[in-house]
């Protein structure tokens, strides 16, 4: 019970932070916008091109977006080695990464939602009918990026190469939830679509996987 | 807030070394110190005095050896209060956000009013809903001083805590002091340059090249330490 009042304190922390600052979601929703917008314009987005290219597209604009998103939220604990505080003050390590990968699933999540109907305005597609899945999808997809970025942004944030060090580190070990992700979209958004299950259970899966190394070895991650 | 006597914690440093590349922050450094004890540490700078209190607060694991805690907990993280040289605040948080904040992780009853009581104690209720950010190294100092010792913490890791401190912030820092180590609150403090907080301490432990080279309670040795130290 402490793990879970220790991750909510946290997170309000990072949510009145972000709001008060609104660092994180303006660039993450501009760079989506950008890159959603700028591919609208190099090929004809006809409907059946939509369901083609969209959901890849859409996948790596998020992933893009996450990666700026995740960078800092450790490097902002270091300016003030407030992150020494929070090591002092919890009584469980996980509960800083329990609150990390819930902020950054609630943002990442957020940027997507707003960025899905300028999607489906510009690329001439409607979720209406599919909406309850593509929440899931993209809250499965979202959840993986947050566990795997939050335990690599807390690597990257002690080297020296960190700029490099996240991406370089992010893109193989995400390869397989973007393919799923992109996999399960793609059905939703068929002339029939439906809800591949079999895809939303292979990214459950990649959560839990990941979500239970940290729980084990995060602590080690927070050593200096 | 420091008038109940505290659970103190004693520690005891064994054969511990602290590497960092092919440099040792701390070597071979065996030292014990006992519950309710008030330590100086004095050294020259890289002589291992930061080191020394990180690793206390378990911070930073040692290479090798082993700290141990008298209290027999394994991890008394809870019961630590640290000063480090970073103020270990939010600037993006007001100086009441950032107490409540901690003192809320902490489990202490009562946060709000803790965090109000220890503002007025360290001369920053006016002050209380300004971001940190606003303010001058000093406030922000006591604000980082007012987050150690939330939740009556048994043991004070102390670096260099007059930081930026004015005469009157000092004076009420040095007077807050005594007044918990005489409940028995363990204080391990770095000091450098002269220092009212030293006439505290009950015994001074002078660092170099990571190791103790010189530990003596009071006596005549007492100021040869911070002497020799450059301090």
């Amino acid at each position: 019970m402490a793990l879970l009042a220790n991750a909510a304190v946290l997170l309000g922390k990072e949510v009145r932070t972000e709001f008060r600052s609104r660092e994180l979601l303006s660039t993450t929703m501009v760079f989506v916008l950008i890159v959603v917008v700028v591919f609208s314009f190099t090929f004809d987005p006809t409907t059946n091109e939509s369901r083609r290219f969209g959901p890849g597209l859409l996948w790596m604009a998020f992933l893009f977006a996450a990666s700026l998103m995740l960078q800092p939220c450790f490097l902002r604990e270091q300016v003030n080695d407030t992150l020494g505080a929070l090591r002092l003050a919890v009584s469980d390590p996980f509960a800083i990464f329990l609150a990390k990968i819930c902020a950054n699933t609630l943002f990442l999540l957020l940027t997507e939602l707003l960025m899905l109907p300028v999607f489906a305005a510009l690329f001439n597609v409607s979720f209406r009918v599919q909406l309850p899945g593509i929440l899931l999808t993209f809250f499965l997809g979202s959840l993986g990026i947050s566990i795997v970025g939050t335990a690599l942004a807390v690597i990257s944030a002690q080297a020296r190469m960190r700029e490099l060090l996240l991406p370089l580190l992010l893109l193989p070990l995400l390869t397989p939830i973007l393919v799923v992700s992109t996999e399960v979209t793609i059905r939703l958004m068929q002339p029939e679509p439906y809800l591949e299950w079999q895809g939303i259970g292979l990214m459950a899966g990649f959560d839990v996987v990941f979500l239970t190394v940290l729980w084990l070895f995060g602590e080690y991650l927070l050593e200096e | 807030m420091p008038a109940a006597p505290v659970r103190s914690i004693g520690l005891q440093f064994d054969q511990v070394d602290k590497r960092y590349g092919a440099v040792y922050a701390l070597r071979n450094l065996t030292l014990s110190i006992a519950a309710g004890e008030c330590v100086a540490i004095a050294g020259r700078n890289g002589s291992g005095k930061t080191t020394l209190l990180r690793v206390a607060a378990q911070l930073v694991r040692p290479t090798r050896g082993l700290i141990t805690f008298s209290s027999g907990a394994e991890h008394p993280r809870p019961a630590i209060g640290f000063v480090a040289h970073a103020t270990m605040v939010y600037d993006e948080l007001t100086a009441v956000e950032n107490l409540i904040f901690f003192a809320k992780l902490q489990g202490v009853s009562e946060a709000k009013t803790c965090a109000d009581e220890l503002l007025r104690e360290v001369g920053l209720e006016d002050r209380k809903d300004s971001l940190v950010r606003t303010f001058s190294r000093g406030m922000r100092q006591r604000v980082a001083i007012a987050r150690a010792l939330l939740g009556q913490p048994s043991l004070l890791l102390f670096d260099e805590p007059a930081t930026g401190l004015d005469a009157e912030s000092n004076a009420w820092l040095t007077e807050h002091l005594r007044k918990l180590r005489d409940t028995g609150c363990t204080i391990l403090m770095s000091l450098h340059g002269e220092s009212a907080l030293a006439h505290l301490a009950t015994r001074a432990i002078r660092l170099e090249g990571g190791g103790v080279i010189a530990d003596t309670r009071r006596g005549a040795m007492f100021q040869s330490i911070f002497a020799a130290a450059g301090c």
